[in-house]
């Protein structure tokens, strides 16, 4: 009997999300390690694309579980489906992206196998036959390595920490859930796309934030003109707490304890005091970059690269050099 | 309407974390603890609800050590009915969590149970669907907007690049998202009640955790950044800087 690495991968209006090819990518990696094969499942409605793109994906194999339920996501709707797919799989361990969709997710799959779960692991290991991971724990001040002591382990897997690969042909496997729709409880009925076709946070190569420095909410322009230098798609929005709740910015777009998680390969932190709960939420990023007039602001003590500088001055130089940069 | 908050006594978000002797745990000398940040908008979603209905209870409840009293003392406080502490000491993952919690809840009755979308220790995010699956009830999670009305839940919640919106009948486990609600806090005439009112202790049922911790560590330190510059000058070797040391231009 094989012991299979499962990924559950993710669609998004048909086609995969990134970081669903991230975690293949980790699976890959401990298959290698623990044996077995990596089997990518992926449930929805009209996903061909997610198919293709996750048969080339470097997974053994595909099993796609299609149903008109499926649709759209619905937490205990996918639950059962994707329960009742890894019943036919024998599954040593079973990932998720730490998306919106694995977070809400995973846990209730866990739960139904009556198993523990590691969220928003940054390592996955596989030792004296323990299957384990790494996670932040604490915002991010610490790490925990746990291990598995019942089976499948389970874990969710944090964006951008794994280098995504392509290659081989994978076979699709088609499962038809018997899950019926008027079985699903909690039942999504409008998604609003955000404001502009903004590239999402987390996923983001290079997250440009503004704090309190700034001064206004109209002068976040300056973060958006950098964010836009990098190219489309590229650069996300982001901002401290303290701008947030004073009304300037949407909390989705806070980053921090109580906001979000990012760890992009560049971080630009702008007019941005550097407090511990801010921190939390950015001190994995590849590189760290702070613009902040006060030299002693604790942000540059996390930075790799820092201008002390005032913000209205250094931001519309670094933005024309940015653009430069990008078109060279 | 009967209503249960589930709440977490946790390292304040502002400690200083240091590793215990073990290697696998904190050190909590000189580290303060405070309701998690996340279960006060539970419990004031919870004060809301019960408010617009004008009847029903609201039940506090927290898996802990004895010291979690202070933080339940603080709900009753802040206009909670009734609080009940299930003891128990040392760690426990989010699998064990889930089913002591849901082995106290499954008797309850609660029509709608109200969490913090994550604990900003162990930062899991894992209880509310856990307990909800292990109940069978629905869950919606990292709620930013909640309207209930005739025992339909309909609930905001975001996504990546958008929002969500969801519908559920009661009972539901909501987890609760920054941005729900103002929580409100004590005042003295609030701590004063609070005194009177019901609290309960009980043994939890111990289940063991699915999960060991090996280690606790912390990050390395980023300790070999440079201030490149001062003012607008300084653009020029930081984007140097970012060609060729950091390699991400
Ligand atoms: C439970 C809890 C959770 C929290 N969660 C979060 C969270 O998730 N995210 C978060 O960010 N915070 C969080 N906080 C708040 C945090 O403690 C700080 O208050 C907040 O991060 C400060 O935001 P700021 O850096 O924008 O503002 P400030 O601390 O006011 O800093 C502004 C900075 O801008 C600089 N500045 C001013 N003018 C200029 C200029 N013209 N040019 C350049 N620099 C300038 C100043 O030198 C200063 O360093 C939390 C707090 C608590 C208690
Ligand atoms: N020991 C506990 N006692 C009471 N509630 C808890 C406990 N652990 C978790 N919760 C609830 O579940 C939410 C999410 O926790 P977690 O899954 O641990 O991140 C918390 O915000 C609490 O509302």
């Amino acid at each position: 009997m094989s012991n299979d690495v499962v990924v559950i991968a993710e669609a998004r209006d048909g086609s995969l999300k990134r970081p669903s090819l991230e975690v293949v990518s980790a699976a890959i990696d401990l298959a290698a390690k623990a044996g077995g094969e990596v089997v990518a499942v992926i449930l929805g409605s009209g996903i061909d694309a997610a198919k293709t793109e996750l048969q080339a994906s470097g997974a053994h194999r595909v099993v796609a579980v299609e149903s008109e339920a499926l649709a759209k996501y619905s937490g205990d709707g996918y639950a059962t489906a994707a329960v009742e797919a890894l019943k036919d799989i024998s599954a040593s361990s079973i990932l998720m992206a730490h998306t919106a969709m694995g977070k809400d997710l995973a846990p209730r799959i866990a739960a139904r196998l009556g198993v523990g779960l590691i969220s928003d692991a940054t390592a996955l290991h596989f030792e004296d036959n323990k299957f384990g991971a790494t996670k932040p724990v604490y915002a991010g001040k610490a790490y925990t390595k746990s291990v598995a002591n019942k089976s499948p382990f389970m874990a969710t897997v944090r964006p951008n920490n794994f280098e995504a690969r392509s290659g081989g042909s994978a076979d699709i496997a088609q499962v038809t859930p018997s899950l019926d729709a008027s079985a699903i409880k909690a039942i999504v009925t409008e998604v609003i796309a955000g404001a502009r076709d903004s590239v999402p946070l987390q996923e983001a190569s290079v997250v440009v934030s503004g704090g309190r420095g700034l001064k206004e909410a109209e002068h976040f322009n300056l973060i958006e003109d950098l964010a836009a230098a990098f190219g489309p798609g590229v650069a996300a929005v982001g901002a401290s707490r303290a701008v947030v709740d004073a009304g300037w910015r949407p909390h989705r777009e806070q980053v921090g304890q109580t906001g979000k998680v990012v760890s992009p390969p560049l971080y630009i932190a702008c007019g941005i005091s550097g407090a511990i709960q801010h921190l939390a939420g950015m001190r994995t990023s590849k590189c760290i970059v702070a613009i902040n007039k006060d030299p002693e602001a604790p942000i540059f003590k996390v930075a790799d690269f820092g201008i002390v500088g005032d913000v209205f001055d250094v931001l519309p130089v670094l933005t024309e050099a940015v653009k430069a940069a990008v078109a060279s | 309407m009967n209503i249960v908050v589930c709440i977490k006594r946790v390292a304040a978000s502002n400690s200083t974390i240091k590793v215990a002797a073990d290697g696998a745990s904190l050190d909590d000398s000189g580290v303060e603890f405070e309701i998690n940040p996340y279960d006060e908008f539970a419990v004031e979603q919870a004060l809301q609800t019960k408010e617009a209905v004008g009847a029903g209870e609201v039940t506090v409840v927290s898996l802990g050590c004895s010291d979690s009293v202070k933080e339940l003392r603080d709900c009753l406080a802040r206009g909670a009915d009734k609080a009940v502490l299930l003891k128990h000491d040392g760690q426990a993952d989010a699998y064990a969590n889930s089913e002591m919690l849901a082995s106290w809840l499954k008797d309850q009755n609660a029509d709608l149970i109200l969490m913090g979308k994550q604990s900003i220790d162990d930062d899991n995010g894992q209880v509310p669907q856990r307990v909800a699956t292990l109940l069978d009830i629905s869950c919606v999670t990292d709620v930013k907007k909640v309207e209930i009305q005739d025992g339909t839940v309909t609930a905001e919640r975001d996504i990546e690049g958008g929002r969500e919106i969801v519908s559920c009948k009661l009972p539901a486990i909501l987890s609760t998202q920054k941005g729900l609600n103002e929580p409100r806090y004590a005042n003295l005439k609030g701590i004063m009640k609070a005194k009177k009112k019901p609290f309960e202790e009980i043994d939890a049922s111990v289940v063991e955790s699915a999960l060991t911790t090996v280690s606790l560590s912390l990050p390395p330190a980023r300790g070999d950044g440079r201030i490149v510059g001062e003012g607008p000058e300084a653009v020029d070797a930081l984007i140097d800087a970012l060609k060729d040391e950091a390699k991400v231009l």
